[in-house]
This record gives structure tokens, C-alpha cells and sequence, in this order.
């Protein structure tokens, strides 16, 4: 090296760290302090670049953290204390790794001289999150913060994105210990070079099996939402004339208001997707990984199809259903080659078979269609859903928690753009739903922000309520309050004999007044003539935070719903009705 | 089917661990398992032979692949390739007539007597991990005291390679 830049800056290991973050692009850090992290902490308050987000729990930072990821495609950053708070974030890890979400999670450490001595809140972070998590890493010289920064980004963010986490030992961020800083741009790593474009061969094979197809179906997942596919992905479609249907993570993906969607397939997935899925001679999936809640019995799995998969994961292809024509590579350019090559070969789908093939589809859509019991005096969960989706033009970021009311949400909500649904479907968190919500409302000021929730779940992070008011956190809460765990209820009455074992909760508290408790504002809906008013209010309150507390019919199940052992055409309908 | 997996792994804290616990944590079989820095220091090279249909050998390799410090990785079973362990064994060895007896065997599997005393003889045999079964089984009379195995190394025959 010729000179030394003059100008290069000395910065303790704590002033790094934070300076990295800035220098990456963070807006804000959801965390909470702690000894092993004071020091990063005193850093933090030293500028203001970074904004730092105080939670009551560190599983919401993680959750926020997840859902900023899930709705802007960018790493969420999350700083937490050794020992407790490190085990605290654990289920917001695993909740992100589950469903291939970026994040970079930074806990504390204890003095690296104490590790292995069972120290004051040491824990093995390394050890403890190496399941859940994309990658690991730790500090052993305060000199590397920069490139471990940049590394755990890079790894987060890149080919399948997950979680990234980061220990950092006390003594490594002492405030007096000045070392050059210098943030790197790029990365380049020898044992970490994900590919982009598919093969190309492969891609030329995949549009031949597609032109060919007579019953073709496009199954499309979370991969489309974080790969930023959806526009692609919605012109090849529609080139095509292709029936469109989507996971639970894919909602969105496609226009639901389009008359290609068939709907949610898999365990709740509509009736008309499912069969749709089944009877198909070519399935082309797309960042979708063929999980148990979508194929039920793999044995029985769509038998007539070829299947066409594209996924950047190499393990997800052929993983549970063989694909006859994988394509290892990011959604975004595959699709967009796929089109070239459309666009090329002036080939057009068979039209006939396709009219055939609509018809018999259109078919399916009259058998069950969505439809619930609607005229009854209690107010259905279904019906609120509808209610949100009218009032909010299908444009709001819902998030959720876990239950009937997440499938419920699923089923009823018109999703027309991606990265708007937000839900833990692979590790299914409870108590992701606010967090999560807090996190896009933050990032998002301006956009309806609505949490449907049960009873059950909002009270695993209901003390969030208090962090909503700090930072002015406007979300609208659905709880759709029907006094069960009901999706424990719904598998009890169904497989149970309706043995109620630990699903009802008694001693609810009154969620009107314990919103006001916290400063926000609460209505409570008990009759269906209630519900359009409510959410007129709710929704003209900008700013506030209104908790809707709605009890809905708490007898009401979840349809369809595969039957267990079964294809994936095989279904519950209603209580009484099955396929 | 049982596979030998060579992995070149970045030498750093914890990427053992993250190999044996993907083994732990997605159920796959660990029959055996050798590791030992290269010619060069940063890197690892790793033995691990397993066994399953496949499907599973199949994921197995894909996931090995996922992690992060696995710089590469190669199926050797899937072409010709050369394995060797080596085995250090223990036998009682008192009478001449047993004595005489374990040497011979020795002698008949290349076996090497390393340690001697009045009661015991040190074998150590290097081969296919079949050929040291097949050494203790001729043993097996004897009185076998203690076993030591390295577990397999492995390296494909001929201009193939697994390097950077
Ligand atoms: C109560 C409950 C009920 C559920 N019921 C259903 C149901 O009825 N139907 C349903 O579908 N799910 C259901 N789920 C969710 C289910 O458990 C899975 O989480 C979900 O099916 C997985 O969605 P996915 O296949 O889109 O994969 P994801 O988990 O979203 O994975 C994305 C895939 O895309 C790949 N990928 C990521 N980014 C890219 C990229 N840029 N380019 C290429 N590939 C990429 C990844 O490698 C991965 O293979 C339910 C969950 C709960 C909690
Ligand atoms: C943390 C956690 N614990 C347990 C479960 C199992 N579980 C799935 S749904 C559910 C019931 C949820 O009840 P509620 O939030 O009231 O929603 P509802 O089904 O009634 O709409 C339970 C207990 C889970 N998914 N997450
Ligand atoms: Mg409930």
C-alpha cells in the first residue's frame, strides 16, 4: 500500500458496529439494552443516523424486525443483550429462517476471556440458534466489525435469504479501543457464491413442457414475493392464460381480483386451486417448496403432472415431490428469461384444450366458492375479513398471527400486491401478528396497517401496546375474539370427539379497556350490524391505534380443509359436506 | 446405499460443528467421520461416509452445500476412488499358542505389531473399512481388548480432484 488515506477514521468496536449499519442503509434497530451491549448502546445514542426501537419483549424486535424484511425485501436489524435477551429472539430467528427471511440479528456477548465459564448471562448464541439460522458468525477482533457486517448482509440478503447471526463479546466493542474503520463494498466469498440465471437449457425445456401443456396450473410462492417476481410472474400468466394459484406465503404474488387466481391451495386451500392442482398435466412452480400444509399425501401428489420447478435452493428441488424439470436459480430472471423465450418462439398455448380446460375449472368454482354460512345472527369471522378487505380496497399490509382467524384472513382478503400479507406460515408464531404489524407501520407511516389476530395470540405479545405508543405506532387491531383457540378447537371437534382439552380460555381480559390502558383507543363489536361502523371509525383514526375487539361465532371451522392421509383433492367442505 | 462424502470445508471455529449438527438435526447418518486441516491451513478436508437411499444421499449432499464454509464437496462412491482407515486393536496375547496365533493373522491382513507386552500385542491394520471388519472377525477367538478406528479417508483415483 502506497499512503495511507489520511482521512481514516478510528472508531472503537461499538462506534463500528453502528457505523456499519448506517453505512449498509439501516434506518432502524428494534432491540433492547443489556450489560454485554451497553456499549453499542452508548455508540447508538452518540449520532442519529440509526434509529433505535425500544420493545418490551426482544421476540417482538425480531418480529419487527421479520415483517420490515417481509414488506421493503431488505435485512431487518436487531440488537439484543447476551443471555436472556439472546434466547428471548430465538422464535423470531426461527420464525424468519422457516420462511427464508433476511434479517441480521446482533446479540451481545460476554468478555470473550469468560466464555465457557458459565459467566453472568452467557449463553452459546452460536450454539443455540446454528438450527435456525442462515449462517452464524462471532467477533474474535474488534478490526473485523466492518467486513462481519457487510458478510452477514451480504449472506442474509443474497440467494435464499434467512437470518443472520451476530455475537459480539463485551471486549470487543470497548469504547476506548480506537481501530480504522472502513466499510467494505462488496463481498466475495469462495464458499458462498449463490447462482442467479437458471440454465438455460433447462429454461428452453421448461417453455417447451409449458406450450405443450393441455391442463396447466402456475403454483407460485414466497419465493416470487421476496425475489420481487410478482410483476413477471403476473405477465407471464397472462401471456399464457394460465390458472394461477398461491401458498400461503405466495398470497399476493398474483392479482387475487384477477380471473386466472383460483384461490389458496393446500391444507385451506379453495377447492377449485386444489383441483385445479390435481387433475394438471404441467405444474410450473415458482419459489415454492411443496410443503406438507400444500401436497398433503405426497403419494397421492397431483399424478397426471410434469412438474416444472424453479427455486434458488437446490435442497427445496425434489425435497418432498420430484420435479421432472428443475431450474436451480433466482425467480426474477428465470421468469424474465422465460418470457424472452415466449416473446421468441411466437408458439402459442393450446387454446382449445385451454377452453376445456377453464371450463372444467369454472366448474370447481361453483362447488364451494368461499361460501359460508352468512345469514346468521352472530357475526362471522369470514364476514369481517370481507369487511376489512372492502374498506381498505385490498391495498392495506395485513399482518397475522396463527389460527382460523390467519386462515380466515387468507381466504377472505383480496391480496391484488405482493409483500402486503405478512404471516408466519413456516414456524406458525403465535404472537407474530402486532410485532409484526409495528414493524411495517413504522416503515410505512402512511399505509393502512391492519393485525388480525385471535384471542389467543394477542396476548402472547400484548404488552407491545406499550411500545405502539412510544413510537406512535397507528395500527388497526382485528381480534377476532371467538373465546377458543379455535384451530385447536376445530382439530378437537374433528378428530377429538370435541374434547375441549386446554382450548377455552376463561378470565379474558376486557381488551376495550386494556387498550385504553395503554393509551389507545378500543371498540368493541358484538352484533353484525356493529361491524361496518366500527371499522369506519377505526380506519378514520390515522394515527391512533384502535383495537377492534369482534366477537365472532366461536362454533365456526375453517374450510376447506384436506382430509388427513389424502390427496390434495381430497377435502372437507363444510361440517357436514366432504369430497 | 452407503456413500463417501469429501467435503473441503473453510477452516474456522464452529464450521464442524455445523456440519455434525446438520446430521443431528435433519436425521441423516453418520456411519463415520475424519477431518483434518490441508495443505493448506484454511481448509478442512473432511471424510464422512453415510448411508441411505438416493433421495436422501441426494439431500444430503445439497444441504451440505448450503452451509455457508463448505467451499466443495464430492460423492466419491459415485466414481472410482481410493479409501483407506486405519485401525489400532488391542488383544490379549498370553500363551505362545496365541501369541503365534495373532501374529499370524497379522502377518495375513499387512497387519504392523506396534506395541508388545507380556499380555497384550498393539495391531494396527490399514485398508477398506471391510478389511479391518474382516480383521477383527478373525480375532474374534482372541481375546480382543480395546479398538481404535480412524474412520475413512477417502480420494478420488485418477486425474480427479477435489481442490480449489
Ligand atoms: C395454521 C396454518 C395453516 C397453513 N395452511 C396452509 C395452506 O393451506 N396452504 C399453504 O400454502 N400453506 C399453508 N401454511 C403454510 C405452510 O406451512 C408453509 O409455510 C407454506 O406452504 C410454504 O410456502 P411456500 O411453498 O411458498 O414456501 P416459502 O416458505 O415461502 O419458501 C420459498 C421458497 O422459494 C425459494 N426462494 C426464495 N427466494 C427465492 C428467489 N428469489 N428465487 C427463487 N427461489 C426463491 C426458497 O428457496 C423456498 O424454497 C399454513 C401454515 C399455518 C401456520
Ligand atoms: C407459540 C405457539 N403456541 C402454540 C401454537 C399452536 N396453535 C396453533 S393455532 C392455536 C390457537 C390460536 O388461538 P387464537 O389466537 O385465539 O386464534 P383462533 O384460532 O381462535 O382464531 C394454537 C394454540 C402455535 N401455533 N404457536
Ligand atoms: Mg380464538
Amino acid at each position: 500500500m502506497t499512503s495511507q488515506n489520511t482521512k481514516t477514521e478510528m472508531l472503537s468496536g461499538a462506534a463500528m458496529v453502528i457505523r456499519a449499519l448506517a453505512d449498509e442503509g439501516v434506518e432502524y434497530l428494534y432491540g433492547y439494552p443489556g450489560g454485554a451491549v451497553l456499549h453499542i448502546y452508548d455508540a447508538l445514542f452518540q449520532q442519529s443516523k440509526v434509529k433505535h426501537v425500544l420493545v418490551r419483549h426482544e421476540q417482538a424486535a425480531t418480529h419487527m424486525a421479520d415483517a420490515y424484511a417481509r414488506a421493503s425485501g431488505k435485512a431487518g436489524v436487531v440488537l439484543v443483550t447476551s443471555g436472556p435477551g439472546a434466547t428471548n429472539a430465538v422464535t423470531g430467528i426461527a420464525t424468519a429462517y422457516m420462511d427464508s427471511i433476511p434479517m441480521v440479528v446482533l446479540t451481545g456477548q460476554v468478555m470473550s476471556h469468560l466464555i465457557g465459564e458459565d459467566a453472568f448471562q452467557e449463553t452459546d448464541m452460536l450454539g443455540i440458534s446454528r438450527p435456525i439460522v442462515k449462517h452464524n458468525m462471532s467477533v474474535r477482533r474488534p478490526e473485523d466489525i466492518p467486513y462481519l457486517i457487510k458478510k452477514a448482509f451480504y449472506i442474509a440478503q443474497s440467494g435464499r435469504p434467512g437470518p443472520v447471526v451476530l455475537d459480539i463479546p463485551k471486549d470487543m466493542t470497548m469504547p476506548n479501543e480506537r481501530y480504522p474503520y472502513q466499510y467494505p463494498e462488496t463481498i466475495k466469498l469462495r464458499s458462498y457464491n449463490p447462482t442467479a440465471a437458471g440454465h438455460p437449457g433447462q429454461i428452453k425445456k421448461a417453455v417447451t413442457a409449458l406450450l405443450k401443456a393441455k391442463r396447466p396450473v402456475i403454483y407460485a410462492g414466497g419465493g416470487v414475493i421476496m425475489g420481487q417476481a410478482a410483476e413477471e410472474l403476473t405477465e407471464l400468466a397472462r401471456k399464457l392464460n394460465y390458472p394461477v394459484t398461491n401458498t400461503l406465503m405466495g398470497l399476493g404474488a398474483f392479482p387475487a381480483a384477477d380471473r386466472q387466481f383460483v384461490g389458496m391451495l393446500g391444507m385451506h386451500g379453495s377447492y377449485e386451486a386444489n383441483m385445479t392442482m390435481h387433475h394438471a398435466d404441467v405444474i410450473l412452480a415458482v419459489g415454492a417448496r411443496f410443503d406438507d400444509r400444500v401436497t398433503n399425501n405426497t403419494k397421492k401428489f397431483c399424478p397426471d403432472a410434469t412438474i416444472i420447478h424453479i427455486d434458488i435452493d437446490p435442497a427445496s428441488i425434489s425435497k418432498t415431490i420430484n420435479a421432472h424439470i428443475p431450474i436451480v436459480g433466482l425467480v426474477k430472471p428465470v421468469l424474465s428469461a422465460m418470457l424472452a423465450q415466449l416473446e421468441q418462439k411466437k408458439a402459442q398455448p393450446d387454446t382449445q384444450a385451454l377452453a376445456t380446460w377453464w371450463q372444467q375449472i369454472d366448474g370447481w368454482r361453483t362447488v364451494h366458492g368461499g361460501r359460508y354460512d352468512s345469514d346468521t345472527p352472530v357475526l362471522k369471522p369470514q364476514a369481517v375479513i370481507e369487511a376489512v378487505s372492502r374498506i381498505t380496497k385490498g391495498e392495506a399490509y395485513v399482518t397475522s398471527d396463527v389460527g382460523q382467524h390467519q386462515m380466515f384472513a387468507a381466504q377472505y382478503y383480496q391480496f391484488n400486491k405482493p409483500n402486503r400479507w405478512i404471516n408466519s406460515g413456516g414456524l406458525g408464531t403465535m404472537g407474530f401478528g402486532l410485532p409484526a404489524a409495528m414493524g411495517v407501520k413504522l416503515n410505512y407511516p402512511d399505509a393502512d396497517v391492519v393485525c388480525v389476530t385471535g384471542e389467543g395470540s394477542i396476548q402472547m405479545n400484548i404488552q407491545e401496546l406499550s411500545t405502539c405508543k412510544q413510537y406512535g405506532l397507528g395500527v388497526k387491531i382485528i381480534n377476532l375474539n371467538n373465546g377458543y383457540l379455535g384451530m385447536v378447537k376445530q382439530w378437537q371437534d374433528m378428530n377429538y370427539e370435541s374434547r375441549y382439552a386446554s382450548s377455552y380460555m376463561d378470565s379474558l381480559p376486557d381488551f376495550v379497556k386494556l387498550a385504553e390502558a395503554y393509551g389507545h383507543v378500543g371498540i368493541r363489536v358484538t352484533k353484525p350490524e356493529e361491524l361496518e361502523p366500527a371499522l369506519e371509525k377505526a380506519f378514520a383514526h390515522k394515527d391512533q391505534l384502535v383495537f377492534l375487539d369482534i366477537h365472532v361465532d366461536p362454533k365456526e371451522h375453517v374450510y376447506p380443509m384436506q382430509v388427513p392421509g389424502g390427496a390434495i383433492n381430497e377435502m372437507f367442505l363444510s361440517k357436514t359436506k366432504r369430497t | 446405499m452407503r456413500h463417501i462424502i469429501s467435503v473441503l470445508l473453510e477452516n474456522e471455529p464452529g464450521s464442524l460443528a455445523r456440519v455434525v449438527g446438520l446430521f443431528a438435526q435433519r436425521g441423516y447418518n453418520i456411519d463415520s467421520l475424519t477431518v483434518a486441516p490441508t495443505e493448506d491451513a484454511t481448509m478442512s478436508r473432511l471424510t464422512l461416509v453415510t448411508h441411505g437411499n438416493d433421495q436422501v444421499i441426494e439431500q444430503i449432499t445439497k444441504q451440505l452445500h448450503k452451509l455457508i464454509e463448505v467451499v466443495k464437496l464430492q460423492d466419491l462412491s459415485e466414481s472410482a476412488h481410493v479409501e483407506r482407515e486405519l485401525m489400532l486393536i488391542k488383544v490379549k496375547a498370553t500363551s505362545n499358542e496365541q501369541r503365534d496365533e495373532v501374529k499370524r493373522c497379522a502377518d495375513i491382513f499387512r497387519g504392523q505389531i506396534i506395541d508388545v507386552t507380556a499380555k497384550t500385542f498393539t495391531i494396527q491394520v490399514v485398508g477398506t473399512s471391510d478389511k479391518l471388519d474382516a480383521f477383527i472377525e478373525a480375532l474374534k477367538g482372541s481375546a480382543i481388548i480395546e479398538v481404535v478406528r480412524s474412520g475413512v479417508s477417502g480420494i478420488a483415483r485418477g486425474e480427479k480432484t477435489l481442490a480449489l
